[in-house]
């Protein structure tokens, strides 16, 4: 595995807009500037209605994955490039997703809407059009996903990478700054967690930086190596985020994403809490 | 507290005492400029959260009281721009991109 398995850059999506075994697939936080425009042929996910379970907080099952791939026309031997807004965070959730799902050949666009619109790139209105396939779902593959127990028995032991921004790990801050901040979890981080956050490995267009500066910045912050790591944020996506940095492109072994992270473990009765502020 | 004129986006819903907010709009030439993207750096310049502008050229973050930065990026152009947001205040700011 290496960067140009799992990541590509504007111009070759641009050149493959045709291809019809590459479906691309729009992920945004926003789930409305889809219907503003969007890359030609890419259909979309809607991580708040079809990412989810309706009443319970979990990702949906194996069946209903392989359902919601099938009616977006999307098949097991296609290569599928995800992109977002807000510098991939969703588009990165959905790429951990599809790896949960077993899906073979998944990538990630550089960069994502952003790039592509600050670039002055095409964005159609048009629907996908893409007919129905009938995609089959493996098991979930747990060994990219951490549960809360996993979690605090990793303190002290793992790396516990923290992503989200210096004032939320401190506890100043609950949520990020885009979103109002009352909320019923405790503030702070689990003890002994790093906070390395996301967007040190993101340019300011939203692509990532090259291998070699990711590797000094983990360096730097105190990422071991020799241990095996579990990343978190508050709600999953921008731990995804640094999933795929730490998996993907760096190659490190034993990487799991927390999707539960900070909403789930800020609300644990007596879980462990360290609040600097 | 709460003296600041309530601007631009509607706070219907959100109990503004309880927030920092910062809001404005980006113009280009006395234009509204819709999505362009505004990163908010907190007082070391490390990145905490970015919008993107409406189709009036508006965007609001949930900041905390202190010193933040806005970077604001358009086509082939970025603009930083300091604030102070203050708990319970609606800080209005207008960020100018060069045309």
């Amino acid at each position: 595995m290496s960067r140009a398995d799992v990541l590509v850059d504007a111009d070759w999506a641009e050149a493959h807009l045709d291809d019809p075994k590459i479906v691309f697939v729009e992920v945004d936080e926003d789930v409305s500037a889809y219907d503003g425009g969007h890359i030609k042929g890419a259909v979309r996910l809607d991580w708040t209605k079809e990412l989810q379970q309706p009443a319970v907080r979990d990702v949906i099952d194996r069946d209903d994955f392989s359902k919601l791939l099938s009616a977006k026309g999307i098949g097991n031997d296609d290569t599928v490039v995800l992109y977002g807004g807000n510098n991939n965070w969703f588009a990165a959730y959905a790429y951990w997703y599809f790896k949960l799902y077993g899906h073979q050949d998944v990538k990630l666009l550089d960069g994502g809407r952003k790039k592509w619109e600050l670039d002055g790139r095409e964005l159609v209105k048009d629907d996908a059009g893409r007919a129905a396939t009938n995609y089959v779902a493996k098991d979930q593959d747990l060994s990219i996903r951490a549960y809360r127990d996993e979690v605090i028995a990793s303190i002290g032991s793992k790396n516990l990478v923290d992503v989200r921004s210096p004032d939320e790990f401190s506890g100043k801050i609950k949520a990020p700054a885009h979103l109002p901040q009352e909320q019923s979890q405790k503030a702070g981080h689990v003890p002994t967690a790093i906070n390395i956050p996301w967007s040190k490995a993101a340019a300011d267009d939203g692509t990532f930086r090259s291998d070699e500066e990711l590797a000094k910045l983990y360096g730097q912050e105190g990422f071991d190596d020799s241990k095996s790591t579990i990343a978190y944020c508050r709600i999953g996506e921008r731990s995804s985020h640094t999933w795929f940095v730490l998996a993907e492109l760096l190659g490190k072994n034993d990487v799991k994403n927390y999707d539960g992270s900070w909403v789930e473990y800020g609300s644990l009765i007596g879980a462990p809490v360290v609040k600097d502020v | 507290m709460c003296g600041a004129p309530v601007q631009g986006l509607s706070l219907e819903g959100i109990d503004v005492g309880k927030e920092s907010i910062i809001q404005g709009t980006v113009s280009k030439a006395g234009s509204a400029v819709g999505g362009a993207y505004v990163r908010l750096l907190d007082g070391t310049g490390e990145f905490t959260a970015e919008v993107v502008t409406s189709a009036t050229g508006a965007f609001r973050f949930f900041a905390a009281p202190g010193d933040w930065t806005l970077r604001t990026l358009a086509p082939g152009t970025s603009v930083d721009t300091a604030v102070t947001a203050v708990q319970g205040d609606v800080v209005e700011t207008s960020v100018e991109v060069p045309a």
